[in-house]
């Protein structure tokens, strides 16, 4: 979408809109989280989260289109005006995130219809929609809001409705409620670094928000209270992210939660918290020297190759689908942290462009599994046996998903990959790219595991008649998944989309145009 | 910048200095206790002490809500988990965990070496006091209207973020709703009761049965709460209070009745699909509030376009209205974890007090 389109689409619009679209792209899913638990019917509260979704998608188009038009665009509640009062600011970076929360909570909500009214309680049905229009809604808060503090209430309605979808799982399979908790504790332990963080930023400056604080802390200078907060607040978002020692969260909570919300948490949640980390190190502590050297290089980075490395062999050895996958996500998660910890703007860029293109794979692969569960309860990479021949399109758009994760060409994974790798080299990193090469090798094995089984294999006779709700895939689930595998070919031919926003964020970020 | 122990200690320092080591004393102690009840009544007491401390130190709106959330409904609520689990903490095997006392000692560590450049406390001239700190103190008289600064800059200057904190609350009452449950409304109680075996039974589960002082007692203080809960709500403009801590001493009223009179008394009055309403509704009303806003033509939360001749009545009506709509969620949310909590238990037994 060109700039000179984006002012076609612009103009159509009424002002209004045009003017608060910001407040509303968030306000609009906060407030339909209580009238979902108001409407209390399982079905008409996800017609009602569909509908919201879709606007909320819209409205992330639309912010995209002011961007493009106006370069960044600010949205002051209350009408106070900043450092007074909280307001969004929306840059490249922001809209590049809320494409991809927005996009992937309307994609998962479809896509998860068939599998919540199997594993979710119709009582339980609209409290859940409920909590997952307040996820989505928390999520977007965190990627759009100029005022630190802000983020750390959104990142809270986030992270406790993220707890209850997860402990949802629990009808399911019970080891959701450990998980659950174990999520909440670090995750409670990760909030609370951060807004220690918050509080020594605020002793230090006087102010929350964010473009000020960098105001203040360039004419303060270097403290020994900025150089703890920069920890706590690196530290607790390190925890959010899953970043390398700090990921053991995940696996429990990716794998045991609701089909449909492993899904949306695997797309969403840490990347939003990778973005949250990326605005801190490189927007609001863009003070120099103190921060960027030494962290980067000498912990990120090896943070990074280690995630990449273990998570990829932990991945390879796992036999439960979605803990194989959940595995894959942190070692995903170190791709993105190598390109931040470049400190570079093709780096920074690359890595973001792996966030929007992990996003895509990793949401169609859930996807993919949750409608090989749906009809064959496959759980352990065994059960999918055969299902290459029994649900052929699932099957292939899965397969395309898992190329695109090892990073093959023709595939979104490619372009990313390719990008982290020039990055590398022009920072004259080669342990970084043979790192790089060695998880994607890795990658080839685990991806291979699954696809082997699928086409390779022999159908089990007992599978052939299995009885289950849903014989053949629902058109509804299945659509979702097939729009999830045909992007990730089609950003491998034209990526100017994402890469246009990454360089952005990037140039904007860091200075100076990436390439 | 440190003055250091060359100026002579005045009162309030050693009073500062005795609430500390008494939180320090107590949080000892909750560690090293086994028995439950005396670590819930502990940490009551730590609260308590935390909202003292906060008194010295001039944060009146912080300590009131700390001694409304910390000693008062959290206490409540822990005693009402606690009925659901053991009296005891199970004994845990002696393990050295090496690697968490690395990770607690950098930790305090680096909030030590933070202490070294920290302004000095009550310095008029560090950032928090000198920023923006003072410019609220400045604007909002005439801004707003409303004399107490703090519940201007939490309801209107950052009013978002406590749009954002009402809907955490709702989302902790969706969360026992979705885990817990709420035990379905009451159950009817026969009209000639005490007659029968089983109808006296039943009224022996509950507390306030043949206590009493303890139910007239109850009976006369119930409406006292609800009306200082009224007035907390109201009064929040000109001192110390507001939705937040309203909800809370509305709530806990409730839960007092609950508690003398059994939960089905309770739930008859209040019933758990008004308190799920409620949830939601409050932060309806919240955002309620920002959607007439947009629709008048100005910002989410610019309370001002509600009176456009006197822009700090519109701030007043506004704050009003935000206050109500925290006052529901509070309230509605603390009711529906209790009763989340006491529906997995048919009642509190008269032993157990």
């Amino acid at each position: 979408m060109s700039a000179l389109i984006a002012s076609d689409i612009l103009s159509l619009l009424p002002a209004w809109v045009l003017m608060h679209a910001a407040a509303l792209l968030v306000v609009t899913p906060l407030l339909s989280g209580p009238i979902a638990l108001i409407l209390s019917r399982g079905r008409l509260a996800w017609v009602w989260a569909l509908g919201i979704s879709a606007i909320t998608f819209a409205l992330s188009l639309v912010l995209y289109a002011q961007v493009l038009e106006h370069g960044s665009i600010m949205y002051v509640f209350g009408n106070w005006a900043p450092p007074v009062g909280i307001t969004y600011n929306i840059d490249a970076l922001n809209v590049l995130v809320l494409l991809i929360v927005a996009g992937m909570g309307l994609l998962s909500l479809i896509n998860g219809l068939p599998s919540v009214m199997q594993e979710i309680e119709p009582k339980d049905q609209a409290p859940f929609f409920a909590a997952y229009m307040l996820c989505l809604a928390g999520l977007m808060g965190v990627a759009i809001t100029g005022d630190a503090f802000n983020v750390f209430v959104f990142l809270e309605i986030s992270s406790i409705s993220t707890y209850i979808l997860v402990a949802m799982g629990a009808s399911k399979d019970r080891r959701a409620l450990t998980s659950s908790f174990n999520y909440l504790i670090l995750g409670t332990i990760g909030a609370t670094f951060f807004v220690i963080g918050l509080g020594l930023v605020y002793m230090a400056t006087g102010t929350l928000n964010m473009a000020d604080i960098t105001v203040q802390l360039r004419e303060n200078g270097d403290s020994r209270v900025i150089r703890a907060a920069f920890a706590f607040i690196v530290i607790g978002l390190g925890l959010k992210t899953a970043m390398f020692p700090l990921h053991t969260w995940l696996p429990g909570a990716y794998s045991y939660s609701p089909t449909m919300v492993g899904t949306f948490l695997a797309s969403t949640a840490t990347k939003v918290a990778f973005y949250a980390m990326v605005r801190f190190i490189f927007g609001v502590f863009s003070t120099g020297e103190p921060f960027d050297g030494a962290l980067l290089e000498l912990v990120l980075a090896p943070m990074a190759v280690a995630a990449m490395i273990i998570c990829s062999v932990q991945a390879l050895y796992q036999m439960d689908l979605r803990k194989l996958l959940a595995y894959s996500s942190v070692a995903q998660l170190g791709y993105m942290l190598l390109g931040l910890s470049m400190g570079t703007a093709a780096g920074l860029s690359a890595g973001l462009l792996h966030m929007f293109n992990h996003a895509l794979m990793k949401g169609a692969l859930f996807m993919g599994l949750g409608i090989f569960g749906l009809c064959y309860g496959v759980r352990r990479v065994p059960d999918l046996a055969g299902l290459g021949k029994t649900m052929p399109v699932t099957a292939a758009a899965f397969t395309v998903s898992g190329l695109s994760l090892i990073g093959m060409p023709l595939t979104a994974g490619f372009v990313s990959k390719y990008y982290l790798i020039i990055a590398a080299l022009e920072r004259g990193w080669w342990w970084a790219v043979a790192a790089i090469l060695a998880s994607s090798v890795l990658a080839i094995f685990y991806v291979w595991k699954m696809v082997e089984m699928m086409y390779l294999r022999e159908t089990p006779r007992a599978k052939s008649r299995a009885k289950k709700a849903h014989p053949k895939a629902p058109l509804l689930a299945l659509i979702p998944l097939l729009i999830l595998a045909m992007a990730n070919v089609w950003f491998f031919f034209d990526a100017s989309l994402p890469k246009g926003l990454t360089d952005a964020a990037a140039a904007a970020l860091l200075g100076g145009g990436a390439s | 910048m440190s003055t250091g122990f060359l100026t002579p200690i005045d009162a309030f320092t050693v009073i500062d200095l005795i609430f500390m080591s008494m939180l320090v004393v107590v949080g000892i102690a909750i560690v090293r206790l086994k028995d439950l009840f005396a670590v819930v009544m502990l940490s009551g007491v730590y609260s308590l002490v935390s909202a003292a401390w906060f008194v010295s130190l001039d944060a009146v709106d912080v300590a009131f809500t700390e001694a409304a959330v910390g000693a008062g409904i959290s206490t409540v609520l822990m005693l009402g988990a606690m009925l659901l689990t053991a009296r005891q903490a199970a004994p845990s095997k002696p393990a050295r965990h090496w690697v968490a006392l690395i990770v607690v000692c950098a930790t305090g560590a680096a909030l030590l070496y933070a202490t070294v450049d920290m302004p000095s406390f009550g310095d008029p001239l560090s950032a928090p006091n000198a920023y923006i700190g003072l410019e609220y103190l400045k604007r909002t008289g005439a801004e707003t209207g409303v004399p107490n600064v703090v519940s201007a800059v939490l309801a209107s200057y950052r009013g978002y973020d406590t749009f954002g904190e009402t809907t955490v609350i709702l989302t902790a009452g969706l969360g026992v709703i979705l885990i817990l449950g709420l035990g379905g409304p009451a159950i009817k109680r026969k009209k000639p009761a005490a007659k029968t075996k089983a109808a006296k039974a039943d009224q022996s589960k509950i507390l306030g049965a043949h206590h009493v002082v303890l139910r007239v007692v109850s009976k006369m203080m119930i409406p006292v709460i609800i009306i200082y809960g009224a007035y907390v709500q109201f009064h929040g403009d000109f001192g110390p209070g507001g939705g937040f801590q309203a909800g809370l001493i509305i709530a806990s009223a409730i839960i007092l009745y609950a508690l003398i009179y059994g939960i089905d008394a309770a739930k008859e009055a209040v019933p758990p699909s008004l308190v799920r309403l409620g949830a939601a509704l409050g932060v309806l009303i919240y955002g309620g509030v920002g959607v007439i806003n947009l629709l008048l033509g100005g910002n989410f939360l610019e309370y001002n376009i509600l009176n456009p001749t006197h822009p700090a009545h519109g701030q007043e009506l506004g704050i009003m209205f935000v206050e109500i709509g925290v006052l529901v969620t509070v309230a509605s949310v603390m009711l529906i974890i209790f009763y989340g909590f006491t529906s997995r238990q048919p009642d509190i037994k008269d032993k157990d007090w």
